[in-house]
């Protein structure tokens, strides 16, 4: 009977080392798919293991995302947004499954999952301490995000205001409305976030949508100063009093409609100086010198502004173009921001600080100041040039244009006493739409830019005869006030 | 003691009975324990459970009991198996104590505590009352009887009651018994001493095809006999798990009694057609086998009866432990449905790792490995048969249960030895640790004198 036995003894071996061999496929080959799941709520869990890093403004003193220790065991830390609906576009959310905005870029360090943070992680998973993420500190100024929240938010508009600091590229403000809450979207419930996720997908205002970065509008009449550049940079014996043609209707080849200037108003007497068109946002000019420039040229000057290009960012966005290159008339209507051109407000506040700034164009930033769990600083802003736009001569020649803007143009509704302040407005035909978009780009003070701005204000929120001027420059006054004020 | 030369006089004892080193290995078990009970606390909140001592001080008087009553009434007995049987047994509680903490119903160390006290008084008496093991030859046919009676059991009217879905289990005052459990030592029992009897019968050759002899048809009748009553069992108490673990030992043994290969053959059609006819007839055995397929399609998860998701909850565990485990107390049990029961192993996969499922299966290996050697060298047919079978039926069941959970096979109902929550299964493998421990003992056992070189012989040649 032994040897049935032994062969007995040899099944009982292959048993277990099928066992074993299984066990090992599950742990070598499957566990990746098994870790994916969206049903293992393993992955779930393990979002709420993690001491989270904060993300401030102001150098820390002002707290945006906070981390929460509830001492709960399944979901110890939770996130909180202390003033979310003003910064929702901004920091995101964590949300159980996914994650949006600052959140979302910074995702690594935040949860210390960063290979800069693998020292501390190492201890921390030595001494069975939680892991901790490091701290993100951003640029924006809380106190001129707020005036800028609470006025557009007052004025019950949808809309963007972005502004930067035109030296370093740092944002400043950046609000966009309507928003949301996203506390409603960290807690630790699948079932409830979805649910309050769907909600805000499917309202028509789109308050989840970051105005400032993630769609593009035509600019209008605040993209006269690229064709402007263009026109000085074309030929550097022009300047501001060289004259332009400027009749009351400018003839389209090939069409039978004309380009009329806003309103169908005369534009002096019919020759003006450029400065002079510039003020008073005339349209025939600008088409004439499109059309003359050609498509080429203006899609030269846009791309030295970074138009064309996906701007290199910390959150996403949209893609911005001039529009593909179209029969004569198209260019007289791409120069004066209508037809096919779409800009993003980071896109137009990008224009001004590049004006702002002698010229130079720099990286937009989110990003003050990255701290790990020790306090040493991983990361810090420097301010990353990315193009040479315009001749200074040229950007000099642009700010005092843009200075009359506002002292005797179209933009008086955006003068701070005291300060010079530089700005184009923006009024701009929203589709077949009978109201229009109401644009102000600009920058303050004049002689040392401390600040460069793009407000948007969305067809349709603020009834149909919203202009740049009415509507965008008051609201664009306040902001740049308050930043000049927190500096 | 295989390598030992046989050429050469026997001048030292063939065996010794190790109570030192096994003595030292008990400790060592109890050491582990506790230190996993301690680790558990550390995982859970950072301390050592207040009750690491006096537990596994409880834990370890009990075995030293164990230990005390196989010292004195089965000396020759094989020195692993009870420190072996004392760390799985060890661990269940834990992983148990573990679940618990996550206030999962049902999980209660407390409880399992008791009945391992009772699983070790059972041993102990089983012990101390059957001196000589072949005395159960004699009542081959009384344990027949009582094995198919507890089998039955659960179908009778008042007595049985049926929990999620299965009818295995009879009411006794406050407590539910598993009566399968013991009706599988009794079965074992039965088959060794009806085979022993038999088996010469069983053995002639009947007709020849294709190289295999068959067995003569009349001879067929007790492997139709259980293949109809593990039918029975699969049909009348939908407990998939019972009846293939009879079915299989009874094959098993069949093949160690008569050598006879066509046995098996016959078995694993018999097995094949039995499966496929029940797949046919019976909505939750064909749930099995597509849960066992594709576990992972929406439609067997979300099904509410017969799905997939105790199985993937149960393989997202065993995927999540990597190598090392997420330590004990740091994992998420209370996310299988159940899993102090069947998916008890999942757990371990997830807090101990590829490295505690490995070693936890290399332990019971190591179990049934000593067991299969006592059959061995047992000195009679009875004894190898019986030792034989019950060392194949602990390796089937881990096999089966473990491969269930580890969709190496489609899973059945079945508890995890020593490890699953569950009184009737520890009552009853505690028995069948006795049982080895016996005849290891009596195979162990330095024959008298008089006949020592022939004993000797009759060992080294085997």
């Amino acid at each position: 009977m032994n040897g049935t036995l032994k062969r007995a003894a040899v099944a009982c071996i292959v048993m277990f080392g099928l066992l074993m061999i299984n066990v090992n496929y599950l742990g070598a080959v499957k566990a990746g798919d098994y870790s994916t799941d969206n049903r293992n709520q393993r992955s779930f869990y393990a979002r709420y293991a993690i001491d989270r890093g904060w993300i401030t403004a102001d150098d820390g003193k002002t707290t945006l995302a906070k981390t929460v220790d509830t001492g709960d065991k399944t979901f110890r830390y939770e996130r909180e947004y202390p003033n979310g609906r003003m910064y929702a576009h901004v920091l995101g959310f964590f949300a159980p499954e996914s994650a949006r905005g600052i959140e979302l870029n910074e995702n690594k360090l935040l949860n210390g999952s960063d290979p800069d943070l693998v020292v501390g992680r190492l201890i921390d998973f030595v001494s069975k301490k939680p892991p901790k993420g490091a701290s993100v500190d951003l640029t924006l100024i809380p106190a001129a995000q707020k005036v800028a929240y609470d006025k557009l938010r007052a004025s019950g508009k949808r809309g963007a205001v972005v502004a930067l600091n035109p030296k370093n590229g740092a944002i400043q403000v950046m609000v966009s409305l309507p928003t949301y809450d996203p506390n409603e979207l960290a807690i630790p419930d699948r079932g409830d976030v979805a649910k309050a996720y769907n909600k805000l997908a499917k309202d028509d205002t789109d308050p989840l949508l970051n105005r400032v970065t993630e769609k593009t509008y035509p600019p209008g009449s605040t993209f006269k100063v690229v064709t402007a550049a263009a026109f000085l940079e074309a030929d550097r014996s022009r300047d501001p009093e060289t004259t332009v043609p400027a009749p009351q209707v400018l003839d389209l080849p090939d069409t039978t409609a004309g380009l009329p200037n806003y309103g169908g108003a005369a534009c002096g007497s019919g020759e003006v100086t450029l400065r002079f068109a510039l003020e008073r946002s005339c349209n025939t000019p600008f088409g004439q010198m499109g059309m003359d420039l050609g498509w080429e040229k203006m899609r030269e000057e846009s791309a030295k502004f970074g138009i064309g290009e996906p701007i290199q960012f910390d959150l996403p966005t949209a893609d911005t173009t001039i529009g593909p290159e179209e029969e004569t008339a198209a260019l007289a209507q791409l120069s004066i921001g209508q037809r096919n051109n779409q800009q993003t407000p980071l896109q137009m506040a990008q224009i001004a600080s590049a004006i702002a700034n002698s010229g130079v164009l720099m990286k937009p930033t989110l990003i003050n100041k990255i701290t790990d769990p020790g306090g040493s600083v991983i990361e810090e802003l420097k301010g990353e040039q990315l193009t040479e736009a315009l001749s200074g001569e040229v950007a000099d020649e642009l700010k005092q244009m843009m200075v009359s803007v506002i002292t005797n143009g179209t933009g008086t509704g955006a003068q701070i006493p005291g300060v010079t302040v530089a700005g184009k407005t923006g009024t701009a035909e929203a589709g077949d739409a009978p109201a229009p978009h109401a644009w102000f780009i600009g920058f303050a003070p004049a002689e040392d830019p401390q600040t460069a701005i793009c407000v948007f204000i969305e067809a349709g929120s603020a009834g149909n005869d919203a202009t740049g001027g009415g509507t965008a420059a008051p609201l664009a006054r306040d902001v740049m006030q308050a930043v000049l004020e927190a500096k | 003691m295989t390598t030992a030369p046989v050429a050469e006089a026997p001048a030292v004892p063939m065996t010794a009975k190790r109570r030192g080193a096994q003595l030292a290995m008990l400790a060592f078990a109890i050491v582990v324990v506790m230190g996993a009970y301690a680790s558990v606390g550390l995982g859970l909140d950072g301390q050592i459970p207040s009750g690491t001592f006096t537990y596994g001080l409880g834990l370890a008087a009990l075995m030293f009991a164990a230990y005390g009553v196989l010292a004195k009434w089965a000396p020759w007995a094989d020195p692993l198996l009870l420190p072996l049987v004392t760390l799985v047994n060890g661990l269940g509680l834990v992983i148990i104590y573990r679940i618990e903490q996550t206030g999962q119903g049902g999980a209660s160390a407390t409880n399992q505590l008791m009945w391992t006290a009772l699983g070790v008084v059972m041993f102990s008496a089983t012990l101390i009352v059957l001196k000589d093991h072949r005395a159960l030859q004699r009542l081959t046919y009384t344990m027949g009887f009582i094995g198919l009676g507890l089998l039955i059991m659960p179908l009778l009217p008042f007595v049985g009651r049926e929990i999620n879905g299965a009818r295995i289990w009879i009411g006794v005052g406050p407590f539910t018994i598993q009566p399968a459990e013991f009706s599988k030592l009794a079965l074992v029992i039965f088959f060794a001493g009806y085979l022993v009897a038999k088996r010469d019968v069983l053995a002639l050759a009947g007709r020849r095809l294709l190289f295999i002899d068959l067995p003569r048809a009349r001879d067929l009748g007790p492997v139709l006999a259980t293949w109809g009553l593990s039918l029975g069992v699969l049909i009348l108490q939908k407990d998939l798990g019972s009846s293939l673990l009879v079915f299989g030992t009874f094959i098993v043994m069949l093949y160690v009694a008569t050598q006879r290969t066509s046995w098996v053959l016959i078995g694993i059609l018999l097995f094949i057609g039995g499966a496929v006819l029940a797949g046919q007839l019976f909505d939750h055995v064909q749930a099995r086998f597509e849960v066992w397929l594709h576990p992972e399609l929406p439609e067997y998860y979300d099904r509410e009866l017969g799905g997939s998701y105790q199985l993937m909850q149960g393989l997202f565990a065993f995927g999540s432990g990597g190598i090392l485990g997420t330590g004990l107390g740091e994992g998420f049990p209370d996310l299988i449905p159940l899993s102090f029961s069947d998916f008890i192993m999942a757990v371990v996969g997830e807090e101990l790792g590829l490295t505690g499922l490995m070693a936890l299966l290399m332990v019971y290996a190591l179990i049934v490995q000593r067991g299969l050697r006592t059959a061995l060298a047992a000195r009679d047919p009875f004894s190898k048969l019986l030792a034989g079978g019950l060392s194949f039926i602990l390796a089937w069941q881990v096999f089966i249960i473990v491969g269930g959970v580890t969709r190496l096979i489609p899973l059945t109902g079945l508890v995890t030895p020593f490890m699953s929550a569950g009184g009737s299964a520890l009552l009853a493998n505690w028995i069948l640790i006795a049982l080895l421990v016996r005849m290891s003992d009596a195979a162990r056992r330095p024959p008298p004198q008089a006949i020592q070189n022939e004993g000797l012989t009759q060992v080294f040649t085997r």
